[in-house]
């Protein structure tokens, strides 16, 4: 059995809502019923099958061939199964995902695994701000599940995040970390201004020594145990955090944010 | 039967259900992981008075554990779940999370979960930090040479408890040479301990006592001083005898272990002095796990 797969006819001038195209939801459906649902473009709908052409009929296996970045909610509440973009994806992008895979071969929007649960997102390209952010208003971002981005991300990585991982072979914005609440977001390349701003809790790991504000306390440098555990289970990525070359189990420990509880904390490679 | 001039009692072992499970203790080398090891399956010989058994599996190389260091696979048997989780969570406080160096992880998958660090946690006051790494969740707790680490929990399973023989001999030193014998060759066994001193017991018990008080006495009729004066079960040029009990996590675990610990004793042979092999039972009303050791030696 192929593929389920969406090939991209026209780019419609207006964002289009891909929500309704998940796993779950088209496994129970005929083709002539999926090709009818009905997307929301702007502010009209627009049928499957005025945008895409449909082929294959593994609803488990989805790929989206030539996405580009106004598809928003691509992967939405996903539960299981496999979601492949070839092309960029736009905001929104695995919002809400309870468990499966999905991976994006360019770029993703702002938003991207945005208060997720679980599973797995993967992003070739470059990110936008809030990656695992909580939405405007809510206390909680991520709260599970792992995001890789190849790339580079923007602003406020993690901002609110609770729980899981995120990371990023290549540099992130401001604020990287701001207000978390815990979880664990790795940073291979540079992080911009006032990382860990506001956080409460959680682990910012860091290959490069970030510009930390007054509010982290230098807590010296360790050999810390559960590093190797850590790395151990990047292991099966396909990423450079499988390398073993980039490991390590040394660091440089910042406590903080002091202006929050300061149980926080900033761990740089030495 | 008789093997190498070893007469193998027409008898069984006797075992009975209990809960195990295994934990994982690993340090900067070997000598630290073994003395928390040691440590925490001290005084943990019989359920009789300790609460639970314990002992040291193996010891594991640093390719084989979850942190890439040396380490000690400890296991631990209780009568009851809430016995055990007790005993585990006791012990790994005050000998696992005390000894430096020292992490500790689950060394059974499945099972029922039960407490590890979860709750030692609470000895970070407000420092600890959890993490969540490969599904499983840790703890790291802040104490003076650094961290500690520990997996939340570990898996309890349904296990076997109080497999057992007797080697019966002309002297003490031959008796105790044939279950040094033994222990080497079981030890070799995974899934099992044997929780005695160096694995073997000299002070085998029968049920009940002439002290209403006491559940558990000596058993005077493997006693060689008492042969003249009470119903003994030993012939005349039998001078010492000593036991093996072996706890396991099934009962083919059991089986493996005595199997090979009573060809160990059956090749030093009469010639050594080792002139019966016996098991401790008690006419089948304690356990319903039988151990027939004419059917394992064959």
């Amino acid at each position: 059995m192929s593929a389920l797969t969406f090939t991209m006819k026209r780019r419609p001038d207006q964002r289009v809502d891909m929500s309704p195209l998940v796993c779950q939801k088209l496994q129970a459906m005929e083709p002539d019923q999926i090709a009818a649902i009905e997307l929301q473009n702007g502010n009209s709908k627009i049928r499957v099958d005025q945008l895409f052409d449909i082929s294959g009929s593994d609803s488990q296996n989805i790929v989206i061939e030539g996405s580009f970045d106004k598809l928003d909610f691509i992967g939405k509440e996903l539960d299981g199964g496999a979601m492949t973009v070839n092309g960029d994806a736009g905001a929104y992008l695995a919002i809400n995902m309870k468990a499966g895979t999905i991976k994006v071969k360019g770029r993703a929007g702002i938003y991207a695994g945005c208060e997720m649960k679980n599973g797995f997102l993967e992003i070739e390209g470059d990110a936008g701000d809030f990656v695992g952010g909580a939405l405007p208003g809510n206390k909680q971002g991520m709260k599970g599940g792992t995001v890789l981005i190849k790339g580079n991300a923007g602003a406020r990585v993690g901002d609110h995040m609770r729980r899981g991982q995120i990371l990023i072979e290549g540099d992130a914005g401001d604020y990287c970390g701001s207000r978390m609440l815990a979880g664990t977001i790795a940073v291979m390349g540079d992080t911009g201004r006032y990382p860990g701003y506001a956080m409460r809790r959680g682990t910012l790991l860091l290959w490069r020594r970030p510009r930390l504000s007054a509010t982290f306390n230098d807590c010296g440098s360790h050999t810390l145990a559960f590093l190797p555990l850590l790395f151990a289970s990047f292991k099966t990525l396909n990423s450079r955090f499988a390398d073993s070359s980039v490991c390590f189990s040394r660091v440089q420990r910042f406590g903080g944010d002091m202006a929050e509880s300061g149980s926080g904390e900033v761990l740089v490679r030495i | 039967m008789i093997i190498n001039g070893v007469t193998i009692d027409q008898t069984f072992a006797e075992a009975f259900p209990m809960k195990g499970t295994r934990a994982i203790i690993t340090a900067q080398n070997e000598k630290w992981a073994m003395i928390s090891a040691q440590a925490m399956t001290g005084f943990a010989t019989s359920v009789i008075a300790c609460g639970c058994e314990a002992g040291i599996e193996r010891v594991l190389s640093a390719e084989e554990t979850p942190d890439g260091r040396p380490g000690v696979a400890i296991m631990i048997f209780a009568m009851g779940a809430k016995g055990l989780a007790k005993q585990l969570e006791t012990r790994a406080g005050q000998c696992v999370l005390t000894s430096p160096t020292s992490a500790l992880f689950a060394g059974i998958e499945g099972g029922k979960p039960i407490p590890l660090g979860k709750n030692l946690r609470y000895f970070g006051d407000g420092f600890q930090i959890a993490k969540k790494i490969g599904g499983k969740r840790y703890w790291r707790i802040p104490v003076m040479d650094g961290e500690f680490l520990t997996e939340a929990t570990t898996g309890m399973v349904e296990a076997v408890g109080g497999g057992n023989f007797l080697v019966l001999a002309e002297s003490q030193p031959q008796a105790l040479a044939a279950c040094e014998a033994a222990i080497e060759e079981m030890r070799k066994i995974p899934n099992v301990i044997m929780p005695f001193p160096g694995g073997v017991v000299r002070s085998g018990s029968k049920v009940g006592s002439k002290y209403p008080a006491l559940g558990a006495s000596t058993n005077d009729a493997f006693c060689p001083t008492l042969k003249g004066v009470t119903k003994s079960d030993l012939s005349a040029e039998i001078e010492s005898v000593m036991e093996i009990v072996i706890d396991g996590l099934s009962k083919e675990d059991i089986d493996k272990a005595m199997r090979v610990g009573m060809r160990a004793v059956c090749d030093l042979g009469a010639a050594n002095g080792v002139k019966r092999i016996s098991a401790g039972n008690y006419g089948g009303k304690l356990g319903p796990f039988h151990f027939h050791l004419k059917e394992i030696m064959a």
